[in-house]
């Protein structure tokens, strides 16, 4: 097609210099398209510990500076076998699971308020602007009098902390549900409570969801915060312990486990987004 | 049932919108409103459904709806309005939950919709693996399934594409032969208002204000595209709207 047009005879500057030259359309596009690249991540975590374990083998990274990898592997191996990793692990998992399941179940219910009436938006919204920036670990003290020395004021921080950006996504996500949708709903005689349960829930759901994943990563972190300043048992308590003695290893396992655990949480949520979330395009 | 407006006037703030509009919506015929972009149609089709109220005016519901009338007054919207997290069968349930339809008795109801919309094979499907003209013939099936005494119709094909607006305009006028229902269709296409339409009311910019109404006598179904009765009709409808429609362009769109 170009061709023939191209030999016409109304053609200009192109038939005086011979036949015009073809040059492949230079490609501009792709890109800003995320995707899937499954092992890269876990290619990252093996050359970067390789790195270390190398280094610290050879001896260009000090041992003061860094902890062997393997050797980490091992003090893990020992907390194991020696039954001290469930010692450590079974409190502080309680503590998450209660205190973020309190902390994100309040925060999804008054959420939802907030993004339903507007009376209460009015009210809490500002209340929860003055809450949030509060370093909720600074309250600590407050709480062990409020809730007591033991778990109750663990559960009260973890919960407190989870709370605030549960709040703030849930009516987020509440206010960016389709518009158009609650009018059909209303527009075919559904009731009040209907329309909230089948269109502005599972609607709000991506951003309840999105919201939940910050909220856990900051329990994780506000439930080691807590053991450090008063537990006997728990992954703080255990980091505290191994850093004050200055035992890298045990430090170092310590923070794996946290590690793990964040991962272990992120990856419960997308399980949850791939199952209830299927019908996003 | 017929639908009586009775001298609507409306006005959001200072911006008048509408102006004393009265028309009657008799039973078992298309009424189409067209008008510029900006007229107060789809706030006039609000109106009627009673989505939003008027400042002045009435909309009144002339006799008692049909037996089995779950919802009297039945939108289909320009964007399909699906639950995109609901398939097509639990889009079409989800308005008969509500009436305390369940089980076998809204099995029936959702058959035999779909079979009326050619989708019995998409009952499981969800919304994004449809087309634009699927959705639309699940929202056209959702509102049949409540059996409507008027289907008030905001745009339904202006989101497709002309091929696809063709189908569904053969699918509508394939419904409206089998069981002649009510209807309240807005839309800005001419062409869609001569084949679907039995009375025209074409608006003027705003405030709208009832410009004229023009019948088609013409059976819906023995009009084609391009025909000369429609053409015609097209030719006058294009006469009547044209010099509102280039004014309603050029004006500024403030707050």
């Amino acid at each position: 097609m170009a061709e023939t047009v191209g030999d016409g005879p109304i053609q200009g500057s192109a038939q005086r210099d011979g036949p015009p030259q073809a040059v492949e359309v230079r490609f501009r596009g792709g890109g800003f398209a995320p995707k899937s690249h499954r092992w890269i991540g876990f290619l990252v975590f093996v050359f970067l510990i390789g790195l270390i374990e190398w280094g610290t083998g050879a001896g260009w990274i000090s041992s003061l500076t860094l902890p062997r990898p393997s050797d980490v592997l091992s003090t893990f191996g020992e907390l194991w076998e020696s039954g001290m990793l469930f010692k450590h692990l079974v409190p502080s998992l309680t503590r998450l699971v209660v205190g973020a399941a309190i902390g994100a179940g309040l925060g999804i219910l008054i959420g939802v308020q907030i993004g339903l009436f507007s009376l209460i938006r009015a009210g809490l919204v500002p209340l929860v602007a003055a809450i949030f920036p509060i370093p909720k670990i600074a309250l600590l003290p407050l709480f062990v009098i409020w809730f007591g020395i033991d778990e109750g004021s663990k559960y009260a921080l973890i919960a407190f902390g989870t709370f605030t950006p549960t709040v703030v996504a849930t009516y987020g996500a509440v206010d960016n549900v389709d518009r158009t949708l609650i009018r059909m709903g209303q527009s075919f005689g559904l009731s009040w409570f209907s329309i909230v349960r089948k269109i502005v829930l599972p609607g709000a759901m991506p951003g309840i969801l999105s919201g939940l994943r910050i909220s856990l990563a900051i329990a994780i972190i506000l439930l080691v915060a807590a053991e450090m300043l008063g537990a006997q048992y728990g992954i703080g308590a255990y980091i505290l312990e191994a850093g004050s003695l200055y035992d890298l290893e045990r430090l170092f396992a310590g923070v794996v486990i946290l590690s793990l655990l964040g991962i272990l949480v992120s990856a419960a949520i997308g399980a949850i987004e791939r199952r209830l979330l299927g019908w996003r395009t | 049932m017929d639908i009586k407006l009775d001298r609507i006037s409306h006005a959001y703030g200072e911006t008048e919108v509408l102006r004393d509009i009265s028309f009657n919506v008799p039973s078992g015929r298309i009424v189409c409103l067209i008008g510029p972009s900006g007229c107060g149609k789809s706030t006039l089709l609000r109106f009627i459904g009673g989505l939003e109220r008027p400042t002045t005016g009435k909309i009144l519901q002339v006799g008692e709806p049909p037996e089995g009338c779950l919802n009297p007054l039945t939108y289909i919207f320009q964007d399909f309005a699906l639950l995109p997290w609901r398939s097509v069968r639990g889009n079409i349930s989800l308005v008969l939950e509500d009436h305390g339809i369940r089980g076998r008795k809204a099995d029936a109801i959702i058959g035999d919709v779909l079979a009326r919309t050619r989708l019995s094979d998409f009952a499981g499907a969800l919304p994004k693996q449809l087309s634009g003209g699927m959705k639309q013939r699940v929202a056209i099936a959702r509102a049949l399934a409540v059996n409507p005494a008027v289907m008030l119709m905001d745009e339904p094909l202006s989101a497709l594409d002309s091929q696809t607006r063709e189908l569904l305009m053969d699918d509508l006028v394939g419904l409206w032969t089998r069981q002649p229902f009510t209807a309240v269709y807005v839309t800005h296409n001419l062409q869609e208002a001569v084949r679907l339409g039995h009375r025209i009311i074409v608006l003027s910019r705003r405030p709208g204000r009832i410009r004229d109404i023009v019948e088609i006598d013409t059976p819906i179904a023995e009009r084609r595209a391009g025909d000369k009765v429609c053409q015609r009709k097209h030719d006058l409808l294009w006469d009547l709207m044209r010099e509102e429609a280039r004014a309603a362009d050029e004006e500024l769109i403030d707050g």
